[in-house]
């Protein structure tokens, strides 16, 4: 990659070093419990996936990632050192960035611009925007983690969902982010967006520097894309293991054991 | 943008094409096919004299709608822009009267406009209170500050003839400043930070929040913009026309403002617009209105044919705009 744009750069770890370690999580709303002691940990050049159904508490652990919502207890540590997540901006300065489907880019604006939003680079002695640089290192970016997109000024409402999506990854990680949250980052899309989605997933992992932490509903995929995998319910990791060493039948049937006892309560 | 391969394969029409895709040139087609009717139906339009009246229709919504065109690309409206015109030039004639020189007089106006806008945006930034309907209330309310500081009487604005000649006075120094400040805003729009953050704001609020950019202050930064140059067009207005007049402006003004940034491509859903586009808007509407002028058209059947007009302009722009996605694409 060329130039860094904004963003402190995470300390210069190798390929396989712990990235994110979160020990006991627990977060309370009032009388709610939301993670009852949740610990995961990511190496770099790893991908771990998050499977639970909707309120069993993966977007509250992904909101403490991000530093959205502080934990009631326990502790995290960001490449080996202990942090307080204070807000996103201070995770996000600690290299720690969440893509979310449908809110990250702006349909009206240019991929580059996109590429560029709020860290633009700009030209003396007026300071005006630098359109070409940004083109420029907009599409050395985007070839350098091989998303395939035709033009770089197209509105981002002319390309299609897993564009789009390409687009918000390659911006997250062109701003030095070395943790990548992905929150359903296969939602709603046919299986052509997926494999595009897959695909710049897999050369992120093989440059050996980016943590992935995915969360996902479909079993199959994770279990395809995901290096480890960890079932959070009610609150709680129920599950944890090894891609290579679990299957989708061990994971539905761990579920569905869980449906069995809710009907019966 | 390269050109689409449909029109791709002659000189003549690769030149066509691509000036066809610019963004602006439907409006600026709808604004030749105007000036070119109105002269060969008068034969007397594209005269010196002429295009004086036709710059002093088209100077004061120009500069209006580039304020505008700021608050619709961020998903805002101000509908009291037209009164904070009519007010400008009573400030400045007071500031005078209590003894400040007139420039300093015209810079506690334009300062007094930006409190207007300031007032605005946190109104409704702040409480929530949406733009349309918070510069219903500005729009009465600063009719009525207007009208009792004046007292329904019109009055001259203070300065030598010299300066009067500047602001607004000799027949060109109107479209001057309009230029001048359109070329002034399509920077700020093209070309910084703070237009980029403006459309961004526009297209996609929370994304543009998650981005770290900050929305309160883009949108009342834009009523600020807005606020300013109604103030300052006002003020030229009143130097032109030799006299304020209490009643001058208002919805009027700011519809035309409005409008031409509309016919010019900027969208009322947010998210995008251009300045100069608003221009070329102006020119259509400025056009019209001297066109028919000449014509002798009806008094009473005036502003009729200017409605029908603008709905001609803007079907016309819009179908034309969908084909030009189409061989884009």
């Amino acid at each position: 990659m060329s130039a860094a744009a904004g963003g402190s750069i995470a300390p210069d770890v190798q390929s396989g070093a712990e990235a994110i370690r979160a020990e006991k999580i627990v977060k309370r709303f009032g009388s709610i419990t939301a993670l009852n002691g949740v610990s995961i940990h990511v190496k770099r050049g790893e991908i771990l996936g998050i499977l639970g159904d909707n309120g069993a508490g993966k977007s509250t652990l992904i909101k403490i990632l991000t530093g959205f919502h502080q934990p009631t207890s326990g502790r995290l540590f960001v490449h080996g050192n202990e942090v307080s997540l204070a807000s996103v901006d201070h995770a996000r300065s600690l290299g720690i960035e969440c893509v979310y489907q449908d809110l990250a880019l702006i349909n009206t604006l240019s991929v580059y611009h996109n590429m560029f939003l709020n860290r633009e680079l700009r030209r003396p002695p007026f300071g005006l925007l630098d359109h070409g640089e940004m083109r420029r290192r907009a599409s050395e970016a985007l070839d350098d983690i091989g998303v395939g997109v035709p033009n770089v000024e197209a509105e981002v409402a002319r390309l299609s969902g897993g564009q789009r999506q390409a687009i918000a990854v390659a911006r997250a990680v062109y701003s030095n982010a070395r943790i990548l949250l992905l929150d359903e980052p296969l939602a709603a899309m046919g299986a052509r967006e997926a494999g595009l989605i897959i695909d710049l997933i897999e050369r992120l992992r093989a440059r050996g520097d980016i943590a992935i932490i995915m969360i996902a509903h479909n079993y199959a995929q994770t279990l395809d894309i995901c290096d480890r995998v960890v079932l959070v319910q009610h609150g709680e990791i129920t599950f944890e293991s090894h891609s290579a060493e679990t299957s989708v039948e061990e994971l539905l049937e761990i579920v569905r054991r869980e449906y069995r006892a809710a009907r019966r309560a | 943008m390269a050109p689409p391969a449909s029109v791709r394969r002659s000189g003549v029409r690769h030149a066509l094409g691509g000036f066809l895709v610019w963004r602006e040139a439907s409006v600026i087609l709808v604004a030749v096919l105007l000036v070119v009717y109105f002269e060969l139906t008068n034969g007397n339009f594209l005269t010196g004299d002429n295009i004086v009246t036709v710059s002093q229709f088209v100077a004061a919504p120009a500069i209006i709608a580039c304020g505008e065109i700021m608050l619709l690309i961020c998903k805002e409206i101000d509908l009291s822009a037209g009164q904070t015109f009519a007010l400008a030039p009573f400030l400045v004639y007071f500031g005078a009267k209590f003894g400040l020189p007139v420039i300093p007089a015209i810079v506690v106006a334009l300062g007094i406009c930006a409190a207007i806008g300031l007032a605005i945006g946190l109104i409704t930034v702040l409480l929530g209170v949406p733009s349309f309907v918070t510069t219903l209330g500005t729009y009465f309310l600063i009719t009525g500050v207007t009208l009792t500081i004046s007292r329904g009487f019109p009055a001259t604005p203070p300065g030598g003839s010299f300066l009067a000649g500047i602001m607004g006075a000799y027949g060109y120094s109107e479209i001057i400043w309009a230029l001048v400040i359109v070329a002034l805003m399509h920077i700020v729009l093209r070309h910084t930070r703070w237009g980029l953050h403006t459309s961004a704001v526009g297209g996609n609020e929370i994304a543009a929040a998650e981005a770290g950019i900050n929305v309160r202050r883009i949108k009342v930064g834009n009523f600020i913009i807005t606020a300013v140059l109604a103030g300052f067009t006002g003020i030229i207005e009143a130097y032109r026309v030799g006299s304020n007049d209490p009643l001058a402006g208002g919805s009027t003004i700011m519809f035309l403002g409005v409008a031409s940034g509309v016919i010019g491509g900027t969208a009322l859903t947010g998210g995008s617009g251009t300045i100069i586009g608003g221009l070329i808007g102006a020119i259509v509407l400025g056009v019209l209105q001297d066109g028919f002028t000449l014509q002798g058209i009806n008094a009473f059947l005036f502003d009729g044919i200017i409605g029908a007009a603008i709905l001609i302009a803007m079907i016309a722009n819009i179908r034309l705009a969908r084909w030009q996605r189409g061989v884009s694409r």
